[in-house]
């Protein structure tokens, strides 16, 4: 070990404390955004690291500082580009696309050294075993990805698709590449044994997010984004780089952690999202207010009792779910809290699985610019709903279904937001149709429940306009 | 086994309880922007880039080297903009636009 040997392995050390530290600092609002700018500095020294070790060494020939410099340079406009112009809505997409090429590189630099060794001295088992981990693991997570980003775009139908044999062909493919994959392992260096295992492991991630319903995406990134990390951990493991390692099992971590908690939250086990063959679309059935089941009664109030009943409040909850955030309606529903807000106390109550990703309602909101201690979450947000006057749901279903305190059918058990212990409660919906798990739900039917049935959107506007006449006279 | 993968193990092993530890104490409220903070995290792949566009030798190797670095950059700098675009909004009450009636609500 020299000198320069030595720096650039503590700079490595460095950016990874500074991961760490960073990934502590978002653990509240307040510090999260000096998280991120800690985890950036941690990044440059390590870039930096990485140039000097290879100029150190000098092996780098001029066309691969061209090649090198050429190609990040280009990828980071067209990553600052898409970063500047997406709309938060579509954040979850972006992020898929950011874990499709994170996943993407790792595995090409474990293709890289396969291919720099081709021909060449067998390469050890220690880098082997990693490299045809990755070749795997890397491909799987690309085109998972981009299926799971094109879901989100709509680009790819976001119902599950499923097609006769779909089955057969995951279990073949995973055949070929656990095949392929030993026959390298084997120490068998074959360019088209590679190719093979890389467009099996490719066409894999294509098979396991194609029958993934919509609504199940929050669980599907989270893995992805797991996935990601390990890949990016298992290249450091091929190139023998401490920082690649703590980085990507951080990633790894923080994926699997978010996929566990989101499948809690709606009640799924991971497996069955993974099997899938169930689930909604983006856009809900849209069967008319007369689909009530049983023929249960409910209550039709307007936007003007609506407003009534807000404008007189002491403390109004809104929920936010799904359908607001399909409907775009988050900057209807900050004005009409900060309305509320002026005469009582009114703050939002956000269920972990409402909108497309963990915890994307809060920014949605947060972009409404509704402050953050106005988000409460599910549990401290349970403990208000006893002493709440009205509770106005807007577009989410399932996740205030009393029902789910029962043993005994679809939601049992999932934890929700306990609506029905408010004094009253608004409901603004589009239709009586089913949520995600297709059961009734009985807070619809609850006598102190009104239902307002329009556009989350168009609803909230024409309570808020109902409420500010209310507020004028 | 050589020392080195040794060394290595631990490190992936202690860096995932460590995550495990300091993530479970992100807020809900932060978990879009914790993902994407760590996607940024995971662009650290472009020194894979670094290494293997320092190796390469041949036409294949150069192609594998250019792909593997458009796709880091973009990795990290779509990820750091993006986190730090969702944390700025993330902000406490503003100071109100001359509002009268309760403010505090928490």
């Amino acid at each position: 070990m020299n000198a320069v040997t030595i720096a650039v392995d503590l700079a490595y050390l460095v950016a990874g404390v500074g991961f760490v530290v960073a990934l502590h600092l978002m653990n509240s609002p307040a510090t999260a955004r000096k998280g991120s700018r800690l985890s950036w500095l941690g990044m440059i020294v390590a870039v930096v690291a990485a140039l000097v070790s290879v100029i150190h060494d000098g092996t780098i020939t001029t066309t691969g500082w061209v090649v090198l410099s050429v190609g990040a340079i280009g990828g980071a406009a067209v990553g600052l580009v898409m970063a500047r112009k997406v709309k938060m809505t579509d954040v979850p997409q972006v992020v898929s696309i950011f874990n499709a090429v994170g996943g993407g590189a790792a595995a090409l630099v474990a293709i890289g050294g396969f291919v720099r060794l081709d021909g060449g001295p067998g390469i050890g088992t220690r880098v082997m075993i990693a490299t045809v981990l990755d070749i795997i693991v890397g491909p799987v997570t690309f085109s998972g990805s981009l299926i799971a980003a094109g879901k989100l775009q709509g680009w790819v139908p976001s119902r599950p698709v499923v097609f006769p044999g779909a089955r057969f062909i995951t279990v073949a493919l995973t055949v070929v590449g656990v095949g392929a994959g030993c026959y390298l392992l084997a120490g068998h260096d074959s360019t088209w044994v590679l190719i093979l295992a890389v467009c099996a492991a490719l066409a894999f991630g294509v098979t396991m997010v194609l029958p993934i319903g919509g609504a199940d995406m929050p669980v599907v990134i989270a893995l992805l984004n797991s996935f990601t990390g390990i890949a990016v951990a298992i290249a450091g493991f091929v190139i023998d780089n401490g920082a690649l390692i703590i980085g990507g099992a951080l990633v790894g971590a923080s994926g699997g952690i978010l996929t566990l908690l989101m499948a809690r939250a709606m009640n799924r086990s991971i497996i069955s999202v993974m099997i899938g063959g169930f689930g909604t679309g983006d856009s809900g059935p849209a069967t008319g207010p007369a689909a009530v089941g049983a023929g249960a009664s409910i209550r039709r109030i307007s936007a003007e009792d609506a407003a009534i009943q807000l404008a007189y409040a002491s403390k109004v909850i809104i929920v936010p779910g799904y359908g607001l955030a399909a409907a775009q309606a988050q900057h209807e529903a900050a004005e009409l809290a900060a309305l509320l807000a002026e005469h009582a106390t009114a703050f939002f109550a956000i269920h972990p699985v409402a909108g497309r990703m963990p915890g994307h309602m809060n920014v949605l909101l947060a972009e409404a610019n509704v402050p953050y201690p106005d988000m409460k979450e599910m549990d401290a947000a349970n403990l208000e709903f006893p002493t709440t006057d009205v509770v106005l749901v807007v577009g989410a279903n399932d996740v205030t279904n009393p029902a789910a305190r029962r043993p005994g059918n679809a939601v049992s058990g999932m934890p929700i937001l306990n609506v029905d212990q408010a004094k009253s409660v608004i409901v603004i919906k589009r239709s009586m149709g089913h949520g995600y798990a297709g059961i009734d739900n009985e807070l619809y039917i609850d006598p102190k429940t009104g239902m307002f049935f329009s556009d989350a959107k168009a609803g909230l506007a024409e309570i808020t306009a109902a409420v500010k006449a209310l507020v004028a006279a | 086994m050589t020392t080195a993968l040794m060394s290595d193990i631990y490190m992936f092993v202690l860096a995932i309880l460590v995550g495990y530890e300091v993530i479970t104490k992100v807020p809900s409220t932060l978990h879009t922007p914790l993902m994407s903070a760590s996607n940024a995290i995971h662009g650290i792949v472009i020194i894979g880039a670094v290494v293997i566009a320092s190796q390469a030798r041949t036409d294949a190797g150069y192609a594998l080297a250019f792909v593997a670095a458009f796709f880091a950059g973009m990795n990290v700098v779509g990820g750091y903009s993006l986190t730090d675009r969702m944390l700025q909004m993330f902000r406490k009450r503003p100071e109100p636009p001359a509002h009268d009636g309760p403010k505090e609500l928490s």
